[in-house]
Formats: structure tokens, C-alpha cells, sequence
């Protein structure tokens, strides 16, 4: 079979360029709109209050982050496979109550450290045997489930009481500093490091992305996608009792109440960073981003002497906002898609 | 071929639409007079689709005029489209999958009791859609969720949605991709039933020799641009492609060049699954093309899909290189350098956001990456670009997101992964299917050096012309099970719908 002359022009198959920069311009927008919101917000800030823009109240945002931002890491796994994880906050405060049960029982606190994360990767872990091995329809359901099983059997091994007066050793990851920085940022900084390399250049992160794009032609094309989501769930239960000792450090104490709600503040920063709930997108710096935007927002909200409940308005008021930006960002693609044909 | 040269009943005059500075239609001209079947063909992004839009009521003309009966009107939605009689089948469905067929057909409309009573009228929807359905040829239980139905079941929903209420004009988007000759015959028989009722047809289509059995006149389209219109008598299918295409395609198909024919790549026993197909036995040697013919509903794509590890198997076994293998899920397949080029690639070969590079290095996790983990992008440009380059993809840069790829372009990035993984077992579902002739021609010549090269290739196709060309043995499935084998001398589209259909061949 010959085809005699050069290819036809089927320049509609192609991008023009005024196309390509519209469409570059609609990535520019997934990537650094965040980023813009974070300097817009503080830049805002700083002039409406002028204690915000100082070194002790910027590195206390950061600190105040952490923790969101710890939970919101192993979100945004989660949500790029198109699912949810509403048992972080659960996981996060068991973890709490066990490390801080172990350590006033004497355990050496590594140790107790060590044990806090198995017990969050263990528990993230049958999310994700519960959701593929039983086949349940939608992420939804078994964290659905974990998140009252997690919260009830921390109240049940605490006794509902708080464990208060934690070793020092162990205080120093939640409560220390290292060159006047918190211990708490340099894990997250470092944390978040690890995983954007994760996700952004091993094989482990490209499947993960592919089965939040099309999880069925990730498996037809052999990606082991229960084994890999498996792991994601795992990794947001041990990112969650990661924030349960940074928690406890900072607060002296382990008590079964902690991280009550925490699991809704990870999803805004995860939405707010830009990733989708629809799968397929999002980065770990757009998270990081997204949840020191909502830190950024409540200090500076503080700072203005506004209530705690009218923050939460308007912390709700941006996240509406965040996922509406991503939806004129989906319409706009489709409607282009269109154009295609 | 009689139609009365009345006023047109649509008619549309120097239409124009241009998205974000790119003309998608420049000046088109284009009428549709009562009763006549009017074939619309060009290659993909040549504006057909795009002019069907504006008919339709999804889009509105940057510039011309359309005149439904002699009048002009805007059609701006479309409700207003099926208001004044016009109704789309489209080529992507748009069904509901958790509601009957009964209910997709009626959706929106239905019937409802006389006077005050306004409980709607179930019996009447199951039995008009019942008897819709066996007009065309598929008596399907109308109680049944269209999830369950095949894709090309569910076209026939569409069909019989699109005929459910008295449409003057059907616009039909490739409405046999996913039938087999079998049914597309008796869609025509409907098709002129409607055309004695007056009720006229746009009849979009890649498939030149039906347009030929089925349309009056033929319109071609090019990058946007009006180049003919005919009665279909003044035309043949090679000028009809030249207008398409603007150059000569010689031959599609070539005489085949006899290959290497090696051992035995592929055998299967006995596989057996349940309500799929029963007692399958066949092989595949090195170098060998084995073409899988049937009517839907025959279990092609379920018997391929089951080999590739997608569906249960009840009993059976299969051999690889003359060893036994247990395939139970892709994984296994794809380690044991299986291919499946499914037959959606939307939904199963492809993630749309990603782009080239990211969906071609999909399966080859290790063959792209530093101690089997960490990925090299540089390698994995490398072999996409050169696999861009084999397959004449047509592409500024293989970062291309592959949502933005006509549908062959994208078929070339399915066959580019499956490449990369080196696969030594192809198994292509329907593999051109609503792709343009140019692209279509460039997947058989892959084929064809995919053969040459050693892989054995298995291809389920409902285009007799392509399986005759292409394979060297058909295999004719029948309800479930093998109806018989045909060498390439022996098979013709008469001994293959013999079989087919439930015959015996003499």
C-alpha cells in the first residue's frame, strides 16, 4: 500500500497556535493559579494587618499548616485516583491516643513513633483491601466506615480521657525547632519532597495518575490497579499518623477527639491546590500551596480579630470557589474537545 | 434514486464557524431535499460533525443562513432542532445506562394517560419501543438497563430513540461502526422504509461502499471546505476518495506477500465462560494473521477480552509458546507480552489527559525506567517520537495531551504502547473503526509488517472486506462458539455470513 505524495493538510487534526497558547494558558492556570492565590491573599493581608508580614507570624502559618498539610499530602494521593478519604481525621486521632498511651507506659519514644505510623499505614491499608478486594462502589464508603471505627476505638482505649505530660524526646517533632525553624516544617518540606519525586518520576506515580485518568485502560494496560490503590490508602493513613505525633508533640498530650473534622480541612487544601475531584490531576507543591492558603487565611483572619465561625464562612466561601475554577477549567477543555471534530 | 425536486427541506447556505481563529467551516453550502438519503463524508476534522452541530442546535454559525421547509430560522438549541423535526444518532451515545431501553427511548417524552390521569404509560413504552426494536432488526427486551447492552446494542437504542417520534430529518453519525453487515442490511431496509415515509436521512459515514448501496446524493467535505456534491450514481468509491483526500490513496490493500508462518504462538482449548461463549479451540502461529468474524452479539470481544484476562473462565485452557498459562487479570497478560487494542479505545486504551509520551510508555513500566522504578522521560521521548514517526502520526510533539488527537491518531497511540511493550501476541478489537481512510490504510500496512516481523495477530472485525484482506485464516464465531474455519482462498462475504449467521458452508 502506497500513498503517493506527502500527507494531506488536515491542519484541524493539529492545534493552531493561537489554540496552543490558550490551552498553555489553561495548564499556566492549573499550575500557578495556587500559587497567585497564596500572594494575592497575603499581599492582601499584609496590608490590612500589619503583623503579618513578619518573620515569627509567616514561619507560625507554616507551623499552624503542617499538620493540614501532612493529611492534605496523603489526600491529594487519594484524590488523583478519583477517590476520597474521609477517615484521616480518625486515623489521626487513634494514632494520637495510642502513641501517647504507649509512651506514658514507658516505651522508649522511637519506638512509640515507629508503632503510631504502622497503626495509620495498617488502618489506610484495609481502606484499600476493603475497597477493591470487596469490590464497594466508590472510595466513599469504607473510609466512610474507617472514619467511625478509627474514632470510636480511640475514645474506647483512652477512655475518653486525654493523656497529657508526653516525654521530651518525644515533644521535639512536634514542638521543636531546629535553627529557629520548627521541626514540624522541615518534615513537611522534606516530606513533601519525597513524595513529589514519587509521584512525578517513578513508575509508582505514573500509575497512579493513569488510574485517576481512565482506570480501566490503566488496567488493560496491565497497571495492577487494586495493588496500587491499596498503597495510596496506606500512604494517607500513615501520612495522617504522621500528623498525630506532630500533633502530640505540640500539644503535650494525646486525646481521642484529635483530629475531629481534619479530614475536610485536607480535602479544601487538596481542591484548593488544584487537583480534581474527577481524577488525573494535581501536584504535591499545588497541595502544599492549597493548605498554607487556608493557614495563611485563618492567621490572617486572626490577625483582624474575625471570629473563628466567620472564618470557617470564609474558608468555605473559597473552597466553592476553588472548585468552581476548576470546573470553567473543565468546560473550557471539553468545549475545545468539541472543536476537535 | 426518485426524488422530487421540491424545495429543499433543509437547506443551509455559505455556512461558516470558526473556533478561536481556526476556520472548522469556511462558505459551506449544503441541502437536503424530503425524502432522500443524503451521504456526508470527509476525513475526520474535515467539519461534518461540526456542520451537523449547528443543524442540531449546539452550535450557532459564526456567519450564513439555514432555511428548515423554504423558511428561514435560528436554531439556537436543540430543542428547538427536534421541535421543527430534526433528530441526531450520535456517534458517541448519549444514553442514560441506569434506565431501561423502554425509558432512554421515551426519555423526555413520555407518554402519558389521557385527561387528568398523568401516570406515564409503561405498557405503551415497552411495546412501541419493543416493536421499534424489531423494525430494525434486534428484538431486545425493552426492560433491560442499556448498561448491560453492548455498544453496538446500544447504537440500535439510539437508532430506534432517534425513529421513535416523527422526525422529518434523521442525521445518522456513523451509525454502523459497531453493527455487522447482517444488521447495517437491515438498517437499510429501515432507512428506505422511512425514505417511503418521506422522512429524509443525513447519512455521515467512512464506509464509501455502503453510501453507495444506500444514498442518493453525496456531499464531500475537506478542511472545512465544500468540494462536491452528487447523485451517488455519477460517483465511485476511488473519486469519492480522491475528493476526500485531495490525493490519490492507491490500493488500500495490496496483494498479500506470503510470510514466514512460525510455531505456534497462541492455543487455545476448550475456553468456556458462561453465557459468553462456549468451547473455544483455535491457534495462532508466528507471522500468522487470524481474522475472527461474527455478528454482534457472536462474543468476539468477550473471547478476547476473557484471553486477555478481563472476563472469568469457567473451563479451558491456553497455551503460550506451546506452554500452559494462567492469565487472570491483564497483569498476567501484559507479562506475558499480550496486546489487547480494545474496541473503545476512549474507555479502555486510552487516558485522555495524558499525553502521548505518558500514554505509549503505560504498559512497559520497566523497559522506561532506571532500575525497573524511577522513569526516563528522555528514553520514553525517544521511543515515542520514533514510534510517531513508523506510524505517521501527525503531531507537533509527543507532550500532545492525546484527548486532542483525531480518532486514528489516537488507534496510533494505542498500537505505539503496545509496541513499546513489545508485545509478541497482538489481539486487535475492531481496530478502524470510526477512523478516516487515510489512517485506516496506515493501521493495515502495521498490521501487515506486525505479521511480517513474527507477532501473531488475532483481529475481530465486523468489516468483511477487512478481515478478507488482511487474514490469513477466518475464523467465524456463531452465538458463542466457533461456527467454522475459512482459508484465505476459501473465504468469501457469502461463506463468512454463512457461518455467521448459523449456516454450514458447502
Amino acid at each position: 500500500m502506497a500513498t503517493s505524495g506527502a500527507p494531506p493538510s488536515a491542519p484541524s487534526d493539529l492545534p493552531s497556535d493561537s489554540q496552543r497558547w490558550r490551552r498553555a494558558g489553561s495548564s499556566m492556570m492549573r499550575r500557578f493559579g495556587p500559587l497567585l492565590g497564596l500572594l494575592v491573599t497575603s499581599a492582601i493581608l499584609s496590608f490590612l494587618s500589619p503583623y503579618f508580614l513578619t518573620f515569627d507570624n509567616l514561619i507560625n502559618v507554616f507551623r499552624q499548616s503542617s499538620i493540614n498539610a501532612l493529611l492534605a499530602l496523603g489526600q491529594l494521593l487519594v484524590i488523583i485516583t478519583a477517590g476520597i478519604d474521609l477517615s484521616v481525621g480518625s486515623i489521626l486521632g487513634l494514632s494520637c491516643v495510642l502513641v501517647a498511651m504507649m509512651l506514658k507506659a514507658g516505651v522508649p519514644w522511637p519506638l512509640c513513633i515507629l508503632a503510631g505510623a504502622c497503626v495509620g499505614t495498617v488502618l489506610g491499608m484495609m481502606n484499600g483491601l476493603l475497597l477493591t478486594k470487596l469490590r464497594l462502589p466508590h472510595p466513599f464508603i469504607p473510609t466512610l466506615g474507617m472514619m467511625n471505627v478509627a474514632r470510636g476505638l480511640a475514645f474506647v482505649i483512652s477512655g475518653g480521657f486525654p493523656i497529657s505530660e508526653l516525654p521530651q524526646g518525644f515533644r521535639f517533632w512536634g514542638a521543636g525547632t531546629i535553627a529557629y525553624i520548627p521541626v514540624p516544617v522541615i518534615l513537611v518540606v522534606a516530606i513533601y519532597a519525597l513524595f513529589h519525586v514519587f509521584l512525578t518520576r517513578t513508575t509508582f506515580g505514573r500509575d497512579v495518575y493513569a488510574i485517576g485518568g481512565n482506570k480501566q485502560a490503566a488496567m488493560f494496560s496491565g497497571i495492577p490497579v487494586d495493588r496500587r490503590l491499596t498503597m495510596v490508602y496506606a500512604m494517607s493513613g500513615g501520612l495522617a499518623a504522621l500528623g498525630a505525633i506532630v500533633l502530640a508533640g505540640r500539644l503535650n498530650s494525646g486525646f481521642p477527639l484529635a483530629g475531629d473534622g481534619a479530614e475536610l480541612d485536607a480535602i479544601a487544601a487538596v481542591i484548593i491546590g488544584g487537583a480534581s475531584f474527577f481524577g488525573g490531576v494535581g501536584t504535591v507543591w499545588g497541595t502544599l500551596i492549597g493548605a498554607l492558603i487556608m493557614g495563611v487565611l485563618r492567621n490572617g483572619l486572626t490577625l483582624l480579630n474575625v471570629s473563628p465561625n466567620w472564618q470557617k464562612v470564609v474558608i468555605g466561601v473559597v473552597i466553592v470557589a476553588a472548585v468552581w475554577i476548576d470546573v470553567l477549567r473543565q468546560r473550557t477543555s471539553t468545549k475545545r474537545k468539541l472543536a476537535r471534530k | 434514486m426518485s426524488t422530487s425536486s421540491r424545495e429543499p427541506l433543509l437547506r443551509m447556505e455559505n455556512i461558516t464557524k470558526r473556533f478561536s481563529g481556526v476556520t472548522v467551516l469556511g462558505d459551506v453550502c449544503f441541502d437536503v431535499r424530503p425524502g432522500e438519503v443524503h451521504a456526508l463524508i470527509g476525513e475526520n476534522g474535515a467539519g461534518k460533525s461540526t456542520l451537523m452541530k449547528i443543524v442540531t442546535g449546539l452550535y450557532e454559525a459564526d456567519s450564513g443562513k439555514v432555511f428548515w421547509k423554504g423558511s428561514p430560522v435560528e436554531i439556537k438549541t436543540p430543542h428547538q432542532a427536534h421541535v421543527l423535526g430534526i433528530n441526531i444518532v450520535h456517534q458517541e451515545l448519549i444514553l442514560v445506562p441506569q434506565l431501561s431501553i423502554g425509558e432512554n427511548i421515551f426519555l423526555g417524552r413520555h407518554p402519558v394517560g389521557g385527561g387528568l390521569s398523568r401516570w406515564v404509560r409503561w405498557g405503551d413504552i415497552n411495546n412501541q419501543a419493543k416493536s421499534l426494536l424489531e423494525g430494525l432488526g434486534h428484538p431486545l427486551d425493552p426492560t433491560r438497563t442499556v448498561a448491560e447492552l453492548s455498544i453496538a446494542e446500544q447504537q440500535l437504542v439510539e437508532i430506534a430513540r432517534a425513529l421513535a417520534f416523527s422526525a422529518e430529518l434523521i442525521i445518522m453519525d456513523e451509525p454502523t461502526s459497531p453493527l455487522s453487515e447482517h444488521e447495517t442490511t437491515r438498517l437499510f431496509r429501515t432507512i428506505s422504509q422511512l425514505k417511503a415515509r418521506g422522512v429524509s436521512i443525513v447519512y455521515i459515514s467512512h464506509r464509501l461502499k455502503e453510501i453507495h448501496q444506500v444514498a442518493d446524493r453525496v456531499t464531500v467535505l475537506r478542511d472545512g471546505r465544500h468540494i462536491a456534491t452528487k447523485p451517488i450514481a455519477e460517483t465511485t468509491t476511488d473519486n469519492l476518495v480522491r475528493y476526500m483526500v485531495g490525493r490519490e490513496i492507491s490500493e488500500q490493500f495490496s496483494d498479500k506477500s506470503p510470510h514466514v508462518n512460525g510455531e505456534e504462538a497462541l492455543r487455545v482449548e476448550g475456553l468456556t465462560a458462561r453465557g459468553k461463549f462456549s468451547d473455544i479451540s483455535f491457534s495462532v502461529r508466528r507471522g500468522e494473521i487470524v481474522g475472527l468474524a461474527g455478528l454482534v452479539g457472536a462474543g468476539r470481544t468477550e473471547l478476547v477480552e476473557t484471553l486477555f484476562g478481563a472476563g472469568e473462565v469457567e473451563s479451558g485452557k491456553v497455551y503460550l509458546d506451546g506452554q500452559p498459562v494462567a492469565i487472570k487479570t491483564p497483569i498476567d497478560a501484559v507479562r506475558h507480552r499480550l496486546a489487547l487494542v480494545a474496541d473503545d479505545r476512549k474507555a479502555k486504551g486510552l487516558v485522555l489527559g495524558g499525553s502521548i509520551r505518558f500514554n505509549v510508555a503505560l504498559a512497559a513500566p520497566k523497559k522506561f525506567a532506571r532500575y525497573g522504578v524511577f522513569l526516563n522521560s528522555a528514553r520514553e521521548r525517544e521511543v515515542a517520537n520514533r514510534l510517531a514517526r513508523e506510524l505517521h502520526l501527525k503531531t507537533p510533539s509527543v507532550e500532545q495531551q492525546v484527548m486532542y488527537l483525531s480518532g486514528g491518531g489516537q488507534q496510533k497511540v494505542v498500537l505505539a504502547k503496545w509496541l513499546s511493550a513489545d508485545s509478541k501476541v497482538f489481539i486487535l478489537d475492531e481496530p478502524t473503526r470510526g477512523i478516516d481512510v487515510g489512517s485506516k490504510a496506515e493501521i493495515y500496512d502495521l498490521i501487515r509488517r506486525l505479521a511480517e516481523r513474527g507477532v501473531a495477530v488475532l483481529v475481530v472485525s465486523s468489516e468483511l472486506e477487512e478481515i478478507l484482506n488482511l487474514a490469513d485464516r477466518i475464523l467465524v464465531m456463531h452465538r458463542g462458539r466457533i461456527a467454522g474455519e475459512l482459508a484465505r482462498e476459501d473465504a468469501t462475504d457469502e461463506s463468512i455470513m454463512q457461518l455467521a449467521t448459523g449456516g454450514d458452508v458447502h
